[in-house]
C-alpha cells in the first residue's frame, strides 16, 4: 500500500491568541507557536499503522516555505518513509483550489493507492481533500474515523456523521480520504526521533518541476480572495469577572446558586 | 447579477433539517427571491419533505430513486453536475454531508467554493462578499468571489435565522427522469449508532464541561469532584474524547450529543461552532479559559480569564462548604 499524506504547518490555535495585525491583511505572526496541523498528525499516524499491518510505504508531503520542512521531518520521525516539500514563491497566497492543484501535480509524479489529508486546517474550510479528489477523478470520503483494508482494491471506511453516529462505506482505490481527529492515538515524537531524521534528504519541488504555470497557483490563481481579517463586533459578549481567585469563586457560587447550578 | 440560487435540503424520516429554512434566508441575502430546493431521496418520506418545502421555495426539484435513499455525496455530486443549469449558485449546509459534497462539486462545475460562510455582505455585479472565520473562530475574514458563472457555497448552521414566512408558494417538480445511471465508487453500507454511555448528559440540568484546558487525564478527577459537589454531570468537548479521557457519550457538539441544560459551565473549552452547535435551549453559560480571545467568551453570559486547574479545586471546596 503506497500512501501519501498531505500535511501543513499552522499556528497552534490551542497555544496562541490570534490577533489581526495593524494592516488588517494578516494575523500577527510574531511569537506564534507553530506546529503540524492537528488533523494531519492523525492522518500520518493512520498511514503508518496501515503500512505496519499490510506493508508499503508512507510519504509525507507539505506545501509551504522552508519552515514547512520542519513538519515534514517531524512526521518522518513518527515513522513516515519519505518526505517531499512543495515550495515556490509562486505558491504563496494559494487558496484551497490552487493548493489542491499543486498537490494534484505532485500526486501524479508518484503512484499512490491512498491519499490522506486532515479534515481541515487553520482556515477551517475543509476543502482541499475533496477538491484534490475531484481533480484526480478519485472517489472521496471526508471526516474519516476508521479505515479497514479490504481485498486490496477497496477499503471499508467509517465517516463521522452527526450525533456521534458513524457512516460505513466501501470505497475503491485509489482514493482520497480526509481524516478526522480521534481516529487513533498519534505517537509521541521525542528529540531522539527528530535527530534520527535530521539529515535525511527532503526533495523540494517548485512550479516548474511540477509543470505548473506560475499564474495558475498562488495569489494569482486564487478564485476566492481574502480581503481582510477583522474581529467582529459581537453583541454584549460575556460579563468578565475579575479579581482574586477567591473573589471570583465567591461570585461564581453566587451566580450558580441564583441560576440553579448548585443543587 | 448571479444565476439562479439553489439550496440542497438535508432530511431525515420525512422531516427537513433545520438548515433548510436557514438556507432560504441565506439565499435571500444573495438575490432577494426564494431559492429553488433540491431534494433527493426515495419514497413517502421524500414526498413529505418536498410538499413541506414547497411553501418556502420558489420551486422544489425532486429526485426520487431507490439508490438515493441514503444521501451519498459520491452519487449526488454527478447527479447535480447533470441537473444544475449553467451559472447555478448552490447553497449547502456546512455539515458532514455538505463537507463531503461541496469542495469536489465546485471543481467539477469549475466554479468558486466558499466554505463555512457565516454571513453575506452583498453582491456587487457578480462579486459576492462573504464572512468566514479562521483560526478556530479567533478571527474573521471577508472573502470575495466572482459567482457570475455559478458557485458552491457551504453555509454554517445557525448563522442565518430560519425563514418562516412560508410565502413562496412553489411547485414540486419531479426531476427523477434526469437521474440517469448511478455509478459510485463509494458505496454506503450502514450507519453504526453511537454507543450509549453510563450518563445521559442530554437529560442533565447542570453540566460541568471540560475541554483541552484540563491538560492531563489525571486532572479529569477534579472535574468529577466539582460536578458531584454541585449535583451536576461531567461533559466535555471533542479533544477530551479524541484523547480517550472520557467516553464519546459525554461529548457535547454536532458530532456528539445535543444538550439542553439550564446551566453550562465551560471549563477550558474554546467554543468552536461545532461544540456550540450541540448546546440548545439558551442555558446560562459560565466560561473559564486562559485565552482571552477564545470564541466561547462571545457566547457566554459570564467569563473568567484564568487557569481552570487552579479554579476548579477552589470552586469545588467552596461548593462543598456552602
Amino acid at each position: 500500500m503506497e500512501i501519501l499524506v498531505c500535511v501543513t504547518r499552522v499556528p497552534d490555535t490551542a497555544e496562541n491568541e490570534i490577533e489581526v495585525d495593524s494592516s488588517g491583511q494578516d494575523i500577527q505572526r510574531d511569537d506564534l507557536v507553530y506546529s503540524v496541523n492537528e488533523w494531519d498528525n492523525y492522518a500520518v499516524e493512520e498511514a503508518i499503522q496501515i503500512v505496519d499491518r499490510v506493508g508499503g510505504s508512507v510519504t509525507v508531503i507539505s506545501l509551504g516555505d522552508e519552515d514547512a520542512e520542519e513538519v515534514v521531518r517531524r512526521e518522518m520521525a513518527m515513522g513516515a518513509n519519505n518526505g517531499i516539500l512543495l515550495s515556490d514563491e509562486a505558491f504563496e497566497g494559494s487558496d484551497g483550489r490552487a493548493t489542491a492543484s499543486i498537490l494534484k501535480a505532485a500526486v501524479q509524479k508518484g503512484n499512490y493507492d491512498m491519499i490522506l489529508t486532515g479534515a481541515q486546517a487553520d482556515g477551517g474550510a475543509g476543502q482541499v481533500g475533496g477538491m484534490l479528489a475531484a481533480m484526480l477523478d478519485y472517489p472521496y470520503a471526508s471526516l474519516v474515523n476508521s479505515i479497514e483494508v479490504g481485498d486490496g482494491k477497496t477499503l471499508k471506511v467509517g465517516r463521522e456523521i452527526e450525533g456521534g453516529n458513524q457512516e460505513m462505506n466501501e470505497i475503491e482505490m485509489p482514493c482520497v480520504l480526509s481524516i478526522q481527529t480521534g481516529i487513533n492515538e498519534p505517537r509521541y515524537v521525542g528529540i531522539r526521533g527528530i535527530r534520527k531524521v535530521a539529515s535525511v534528504d527532503i526533495p523540494v519541488m517548485g512550479a516548474s518541476e511540477l509543470g505548473l504555470a506560475a499564474d495558475s497557483v498562488g495569489s494569482a490563481g486564487a478564485v476566492v480572495k481574502r480581503l481582510d481579517y477583522f474581529v467582529p463586533e459581537m453583541g454584549e459578549g460575556a460579563e468578565m469577572l475579575e479579581g482574586s481567585t477567591e473573589e471570583i469563586v465567591d461570585k461564581l457560587i453566587e451566580l450558580l446558586k441564583a441560576k440553579g447550578g448548585i443543587k | 447579477m448571479a444565476g439562479k440560487v439553489f439550496a440542497y435540503i438535508v432530511h431525515n424520516n420525512g422531516v427537513a433539517d433545520d438548515s433548510a429554512l436557514e438556507l432560504v434566508s441565506a439565499a435571500k441575502k444573495i438575490e432577494d427571491t426564494a431559492p429553488i430546493a433540491i431534494v433527493t431521496g426515495s419514497g413517502a418520506g421524500l414526498d413529505a419533505v418536498c410538499n413541506e418545502a414547497a411553501a418556502s421555495f420558489a420551486e422544489v426539484w425532486k429526485f426520487d430513486a431507490d439508490a438515493l435513499a441514503y444521501p451519498n455525496a459520491e452519487i449526488i455530486r454527478p447527479l447535480l453536475i447533470k441537473a444544475l443549469p449553467e451559472n447555478a449558485v448552490l447553497l449547502l449546509p456546512h455539515n458532514t454531508f455538505g463537507m463531503d459534497l461541496g469542495p469536489g462539486l465546485s471543481i467539477k462545475l469549475n466554479v468558486p467554493f466558499i466554505s463555512d460562510v457565516v454571513a453575506f455582505e452583498g453582491l456587487e455585479g457578480s462579486l459576492l462578499k462573504a464572512v468566514r472565520q479562521e483560526y478556530s473562530g479567533q478571527v474573521s475574514t471577508h472573502v470575495q468571489a466572482d459567482i457570475g458563472s455559478g458557485a458552491v457555497i457551504n453555509v454554517r448552521g445557525g448563522s442565518f435565522v430560519a425563514d418562516e414566512s412560508k410565502s413562496a408558494g412553489g411547485q414540486v417538480v419531479d426531476k427523477s427522469g434526469e437521474i440517469g445511471d448511478i455509478i459510485a465508487r463509494r458505496r454506503f453500507l450502514e450507519v453504526v449508532a453511537a454507543e450509549v454511555g453510563d450518563v445521559d448528559i442530554t437529560k442533565e440540568d447542570v453540566l460541568v464541561s471540560i475541554g483541552r484546558g484540563i491538560e492531563d487525564q489525571d486532572n479529569i478527577e477534579i472535574a468529577h469532584e466539582l460536578a458531584e459537589a454541585m449535583g451536576a454531570a461531567v461533559s466535555c468537548s471533542r479533544p477530551i474524547v479524541d484523547a480517550k479521557w472520557l467516553e464519546k457519550s459525554r461529548q457535547v457538539g454536532t458530532s456528539g450529543q445535543t444538550v439542553k441544560p439550564k446551566v453550562y459551565l465551560a471549563l477550558g473549552i474554546s467554543g468552536s461552532f461545532q461544540h456550540m452547535g450541540g448546546i440548545k435551549g439558551n442555558p446560562f453559560i459560565i466560561a473559564v479559559n486562559k485565552n482571552p480571545k477564545a470564541p466561547i467568551f462571545q457566547v457566554a453570559d459570564v467569563g473568567v480569564v484564568g487557569d481552570i486547574l487552579e479554579l476548579i479545586p477552589e470552586l469545588a471546596d467552596k461548593v462543598k462548604g456552602s
